[in-house]
């Protein structure tokens, strides 16, 4: 901002600036940025519901009730358990009745029925399967459990009788962090290919733009099934998963790249750019130290918006059986095998995952939206 | 108007060039080729491979010949026409996905023109009634169809439509329609089908889509010219018709160089999931069975669909828009 050369004299008995507007005038472009995301309401939601859900990663093993892969042969595709408070008219605490399950010879679907004989209390932390946080020490602590011989299916099971529920959970993991990868590829490209290109201009300019356009006219549906057709199938699942991410990233970092270097197209005219290169700092100094910061916030709006895209990209992939496999859990792989129209029909909570990805998709979105009336606090 | 559709015309040359190259080396890129997949398909079916039948097809189609080789082979065989042969199929490429693609292009097209019917109603209305409940409302169900992964959303539909209307959706025919010839009866039966697939593909679009028709008309609305023709006691909706609305829908035309690559991509989801005769089923089986000349002419054949669809749009853009027209070579 610049500062009128001669300040008209204060008056000696009043202050130049409120307290207020004297903290305005201190903050950082950071704070400012803050201030005013935190006025869009939508947009706070969306980034404390997601600030939760990722906070939820390091301790999916403690949250879910059950281990991942643990089979309940007795209860396969198990309908959401309703969990209840009162027995007989009479308030119990929460709890769960026993199932009795009978297969229905006309339809051979297996059908259940309530128990109410018996009754299991819902715990909290309380010990259940044993697993080893963080792969580290030896745990058996559950944040809710069920008391020996009942079960706690809040969102019923899958064919092989599993936990719908920890298994959305344990897939929150790969689902969530999937596009954070593939962001910090398709940053990497956009900086290094728009950089070079807003930069320096001229052939390499034309030549980089060509390549973003072709990239660009291909569907990228077909570009995925492709690339990751080319995925050697006997690969460590792990191995799939970053292949994946990169995948997704390679592909995305184009329209990045565009904003990128349209930016510095107009900044590298500014007279601080020139005065930088006149006093010999070389040309990614001037681009990371001069430059970049000036449109970090505009980057950062981008690539909020850029995520949702990606893990949207993954259940696509998963769905198609071209993306993560069993044993790794996303998402995608557990809505892939809600993909016949017996799924739809007769076990909809099989479906129940996607409540999650719209859920996320969403709130990246809002937030995105946020974001980007909040980057320009100068406006 | 003219040099500047030769310019863009000529400008679609290395593009197409460049495509054909990553299509190539895409296609190039997982280990081994069709032969040994062939090879070991048959084993795992008990039967003997003739080694000497393999050796001689892999000569035959040149797989034996370097990289580069197969390229030119395959890239002049595409400028005479000749899409080359799938070795699954055992039939040349073109006659194999002629129909398809035609069904391709039939879906893709009304899914564009369905996020455009749909998209700008909303998008004007929520620019002139901002932040009121409808444009909330409207923007909050559009995200929800970008939000809702494509392949789920039609298996949903197709659900609804054979529970409550008892119609089977499998498809883009009904079964007694689907040898007929071409004729107005097979026309309106393949109306009939054609909506769950447009309209799922259709809605992953049309957030974006008015979305940017919201902001741009809203910038337009707040300039000087609106409130003096305002001032001058035009009527709202003439005034809206005849400036501002003329300018925000640009995007509209031009946008369709985004939202063909998409529409693409979600057809052949939806069309994996619906299985429909189009381009989407096939295209996975070949990528899968690395059959190579029919994916690869397949992926080549749908970005040349796209590529061509930003040259008209640009056109179309250039003849609404003297500002393009005139500066050399327009700007997306």
């Amino acid at each position: 901002m610049s500062v009128p050369a001669v300040l008209p004299a204060p008056a000696a008995d009043e202050p130049l600036l409120t307290p207020e507007e004297e903290r305005y005038y201190l903050a950082s472009q950071w704070q400012l940025i803050w201030w005013r995301l935190r006025r869009h309401r939508l947009a706070m939601g969306s980034f404390w519901f997601l600030l939760g859900l990722y906070g939820i990663i390091p301790f999916v093993e403690f949250l879910s009730p059950y281990a991942l892969r643990t089979r309940h042969p007795d209860y396969v595709y198990f309908p959401p358990q309703r969990v209840r408070f009162f027995h007989e008219g009479a308030f119990q605490g929460p709890f769960v009745y026993g199932h009795t399950m009978t297969v229905n010879m006309d339809t051979l679907k297996r059908e259940y029925r309530e128990d109410r004989s018996q009754i299991y209390r819902v715990r909290f932390v309380t010990r259940g399967e044993a697993y080893a946080m963080w792969g580290l020490w030896p745990m058996d602590l559950h944040l809710v459990g069920v008391d020996e011989g009942g079960t706690l299916f809040l969102l019923g099971t899958d064919r092989l009788g599993r936990d719908m529920l920890s298994r959305i959970i344990h897939g929150a993991r790969i689902s969530l962090t999937i596009g954070l990868v593939g962001i910090t590829v398709s940053f990497v490209l956009a900086l290094v290919f728009g950089g070079l290109s807003g930069y320096y201009g001229g052939m390499l300019d034309i030549a980089i733009q060509r390549l973003i356009e072709v990239i660009r006219s291909f569907p990228e549906l077909p570009l995925w099934m492709a690339l990751s057709a080319a995925l050697p199938a006997r690969w460590d699942p792990l191995l799939i998963y970053f292949g994946i991410t990169i995948i997704l990233g390679v592909i995305e970092w184009t329209g990045l790249a565009r904003s990128v270097r349209g930016k510095l197209l107009a900044l590298r005219e500014e007279d601080f750019a020139t005065a930088a290169q006149l006093m010999g700092a070389s040309p990614p100094y001037i681009i990371r130290r001069h430059l970049l910061p000036s449109f970090t916030s505009h980057l950062i709006v981008s690539g909020t918006l850029s995520i949702p895209h990606m893990i949207l990209g993954e259940t696509a992939l998963s769905f198609l059986g071209l993306g993560l496999r069993a044993p790794i859990t996303s998402w995608g792989v557990l809505l892939s095998e809600a993909q016949n129209i017996n799924a739809v029909a007769l076990y909809p909570w099989l479906m129940l995952p996607v409540v999650m990805v719209v859920l996320t998709v969403l709130a990246f979105n809002f937030l995105g939206d946020g974001l980007r009336d909040a980057a320009d606090p100068y406006a | 108007m003219l040099r500047y559709s030769i310019q863009r015309l000529l400008l679609m040359i290395p593009t197409l060039l460049l495509i054909s190259i990553v299509t190539f080396v895409i296609i190039e890129l997982p280990p081994g080729d069709y032969l040994e997949t062939l090879v070991s398909e048959l084993q795992a079916t008990g039967e003997r491979a003739d080694l000497q039948k393999i050796e001689f097809l892999r000569k035959q189609y040149g797989l034996d010949q370097p990289v580069a080789v197969r390229y030119w082979v395959w890239v002049t065989g595409l400028l005479e026409g000749d899409l080359g042969y799938s070795f699954e199929y055992d039939r040349p490429v073109s006659e194999i996905i002629g129909e398809r693609l035609m069904l391709t292009f039939v879906v893709s097209f009304a899914a564009v023109v369905f996020t455009w019917v749909v998209a700008f109603p909303i998008g004007v209305y929520s620019a002139t009634h901002q932040y009121s409940w409808g444009d909330h409302g409207l923007t909050f169900l559009g995200f929800l169809g970008l939000a809702t992964p494509n392949f789920l959303l039609a298996l949903v539909l197709m659900f609804i439509s054979f529970s409550w209307f008892g119609v089977s959706v499998g498809g883009l025919f009904s079964p007694d329609m689907e040898e007929a010839p071409w004729g107005w009866a097979k026309v309106a039966d393949l109306l009939t089908h054609l909506w769950i697939p447009v309209v799922v593909i259709g809605t992953s679009g049309t957030a974006g889509m008015i979305r940017r028709l919201r902001a741009n008309l809203l910038d337009e609305l707040r300039k000087q010219y609106v409130v003096t023709a305002r001032a001058k006691g035009l009527s709202p909706g003439r005034l809206l018709v005849k400036y501002p609305l003329r300018i925000a829908v640009n995007p509209f035309v031009s946008d369709i160089g985004n939202l063909l690559p998409q529409v693409i991509s979600g057809a052949i989801i939806v069309s994996i999931v619906l299985s429909l005769p189009t381009t989407g089923p096939m295209l996975l089986r070949a990528l899968r069975t690395q059959d190579m000349y029919l994916a690869g002419s397949f992926l080549m054949l749908l970005a040349l669909l796209t590529v061509v669809g930003v040259f008209l749009s640009d056109l179309a853009l250039a003849a609404l828009d003297p500002r393009i027209r005139q500066g050399a070579g327009g700007t997306r």
